[in-house]
């Protein structure tokens, strides 16, 4: 080999290392992966959150609970911050798979409402920082009911056989079947839930069909009369369609939380702690909460939103309002008589 | 000498994407976990046998059932037709007939919910005549529709090929013979036409017990089927064990009605599908 071509290759050979190098270099940012429900943020954000701090996110989402956790269970996905529900954390925390946040790195976690903080899932408030909440209410369209909406029992009444959308979700339907007869929604007692089996299985003829997320395009375009919401898909839904309105049963119902976490299988802990800390900056939670439309459990969020929303109970209902509505805890393997239920409730 | 060397990836392949999640199945249908560990169980069996389960079963089956003879009334003149020298376009109708299934099979499922629903297509045009609305959506038979339109397609192209393929010189004996219409039907088309006929019966039945989603869309979940039942334990209960389970159930369903039909298939000498 002449000292010409010998030169040559070895400028070739630099170029294609130092090539290599700076490509490594190019993708030196972190990569945090981001685990929330659809539809569940501005995603502005997350664009604001990538130049603000040179970290790139990976957004995915899901569409229930028990996908999301089979998905972290199974080890199938490493992902940096999860946003599950309040009995979803119970469980997580549970089977030792979140870890201790350092607050430390969470200075916003004090914009956070005392109501939301320790909570029965998350006792010490270790793991979780709450993101959303919300209730299970009744939506109803004002043209088809003309009486008041107070009770669970409407969804009892004949007179709107084949009217009356419930959710196709174990726990919700038991749960409200359970309050109706004034129990528990996590009630372990087999005669309370025998009973709440009896009054579903009575009320299936008159239930047009159980529902999840079409719930929104039936209620909007006027297909049922009643059903059985999350508030804040009511608050969207009564955008769309002003014939809708949000009540909110006498007997309680189901409060809820969505909070974020980070799972045991993350690299990236202090970037999640600062991923979750952006989400609780005043300006940030707001963005958010104004285009979900859910509630949220921020102090200084509340002060900013169009105060027709914040006077809206089925937006921000008051603590006293809220009587009797209960978190959902965590069943551990009791779910199996609830699933059990369910199907001799929707095989009849 | 064959070259037996090729048929190795394949070997491998179904051993690790068919074999072994079969046995994981089996394994998972037979075990339950208890503070000391795995313990060999036919609990979860035992625990299907029960009326409630049973009931779902014999839905499911009852449904598929009655999907596949519709589909057969349906699938086999049409079949008829489209191998048949009348008719000259049939190649644009094969293609016609093809193309919504390049469709997602979701959206050809929704697209039925906005022409059903009350509001819908249909009760809008009925009240435009004057006629009061059909409670159509989220009935049994809206069910059965979702099953017949999205599986109509498997029927009547293993038949059509079979069709096609029959020796009309057979037909013209029959006929010399002075065999009229239906008898050259009854005595020669027909039973040449059976193995396509075990297939398509076969490859609508299948997924008509399986399916999930057109009972939960069309369905409006209130007809849990089998399938239904399975998604279940899996994503909601985590009750894998009883999941597996009523899989080996479905699959042993399956399984003998494919070998009914086989052993028929044998005795006429046919070649389909199995």
């Amino acid at each position: 080999m002449s000292k010409k071509s010998r030169l040559l290759l070895a400028a070739v050979l630099l170029t294609a290392v130092a090539l290599t190098l700076s490509s490594c270099g190019r993708d030196k940012r972190v990569v945090l992966n981001v685990y929330n429900w659809g539809d569940y943020i501005d995603e502005s954000v997350i664009d604001l959150f990538e130049k603000t701090y040179n970290i790139k996110v990976n957004y995915d989402t899901f569409s229930t609970n028990e996908d999301m956790y089979v998905k972290i269970k199974s080890g199938g996905a490493d992902y940096d911050v999860l946003f599950p529900s309040d009995y979803t954390i119970e469980r997580m925390i549970k089977e030792d798979m979140l870890h201790k946040l350092d607050f430390n790195n969470i200075p916003n976690y004090k914009y956070i409402a005392d109501r939301f903080k320790n909570l029965d899932y998350d006792p010490e408030n270790e793991y979780s920082v709450p993101y959303m909440w919300g209730t299970v209410g009744i939506l109803y369209n004002k043209t088809m009911v003309d009486e008041p909406v107070t009770s669970w029992r409407i969804l009892w009444d004949e007179k709107y056989s084949k009217q009356i959308l419930m959710l196709d979700s174990q726990r919700d339907s038991i749960g409200v079947a359970l309050k109706m007869l004034g129990y528990d929604m996590n009630t372990r007692n087999l005669e309370e839930l025998e009973a709440a089996k009896q009054a579903l299985i009575q009320q299936k003829p008159l239930v047009l069909a159980y529902v999840g997320d079409d719930v929104k395009d039936k209620m909007v375009a006027g297909e049922a009369a009643l059903a059985v919401v999350w508030s804040g898909d009511a608050v969207f839904m009564k955008r769309e369609n002003p014939d809708l309105e949000y009540a909110l049963p006498k007997e309680g119902s189901n409060l809820w939380v969505d909070a974020m976490v980070i799972p045991k299988t993350s690299k990236h802990k202090a970037e999640a702690e600062l991923f979750i800390n952006f989400m609780c900056d005043p300006e940030i939670a707001f963005k958010n909460a104004d285009y979900i439309g859910y509630s949220s459990p921020h102090t200084e969020v509340v002060i900013m939103l169009d105060p027709e929303l914040v006077a809206d109970k089925a937006a921000y209902p008051s603590e006293e309002d809220l009587v009797n509505y209960d978190i959902f805890k965590d069943l551990g393997d009791y779910l199996k008589v609830y699933d059990r239920i369910w199907t001799e409730v929707k095989s009849h | 000498m064959k070259k037996n060397w090729l048929s190795y990836p394949y070997l491998v392949w179904m051993f690790l994407f068919i074999f072994l999640p079969l046995l994981l199945v089996l394994f998972y249908s037979l075990t339950t976990r208890t503070e000391d560990g795995l313990r060999f169980t036919l609990a979860h069996f035992q625990r299907f046998m029960e009326p409630i389960y049973l009931r779902v079963l014999f839905r499911s089956v009852k449904l598929a059932l009655f999907s596949t003879v519709i589909c057969l009334i349906l699938g086999y003149p049409m079949a008829m037709i489209l191998a048949g020298n009348g008719f000259k376009r049939k190649q644009v109708m094969v293609f016609l007939f093809v193309v919504p299934m390049w469709m997602n099979f979701l959206l050809r499922t929704y697209a039925w919910m906005t022409l059903l629903e009350k509001t819908g297509l249909i009760n809008t045009f009925l009240s435009w005549l004057g006629l009061p609305p059909l409670n159509l959506l989220y009935t049994e038979e809206a069910v059965v529709l979702g099953m017949v339109y999205n599986f109509l397609p498997f029927m009547v192209l293993p038949i059509y090929s079979v069709l096609r393929k029959i020796d009309k010189s057979l037909i013209e004996a029959a006929e010399d013979l002075g065999a009229d219409g239906f008898t050259v039907f009854r005595k020669v088309i027909f039973p040449l036409s059976l193995p396509g006929v075990l297939s398509g019966i076969t490859m609508v039945f299948m997924p008509a017990v399986t399916t999930f989603v057109i009972s939960r869309l069309l369905g409006g979940g209130q007809f849990t089927l089998i399938g239904n039942l399975i998604e279940q334990q899996f994503l909601l209960v985590g009750d894998w064990n009883f999941g597996s389970a009523i899989s080996m159930v479905m699959m042993l369903v399956i399984l003998v009605s494919i070998g009914v039909m086989s052993k028929y298939e044998k005795e006429n000498e046919g070649s389909g599908l199995f």
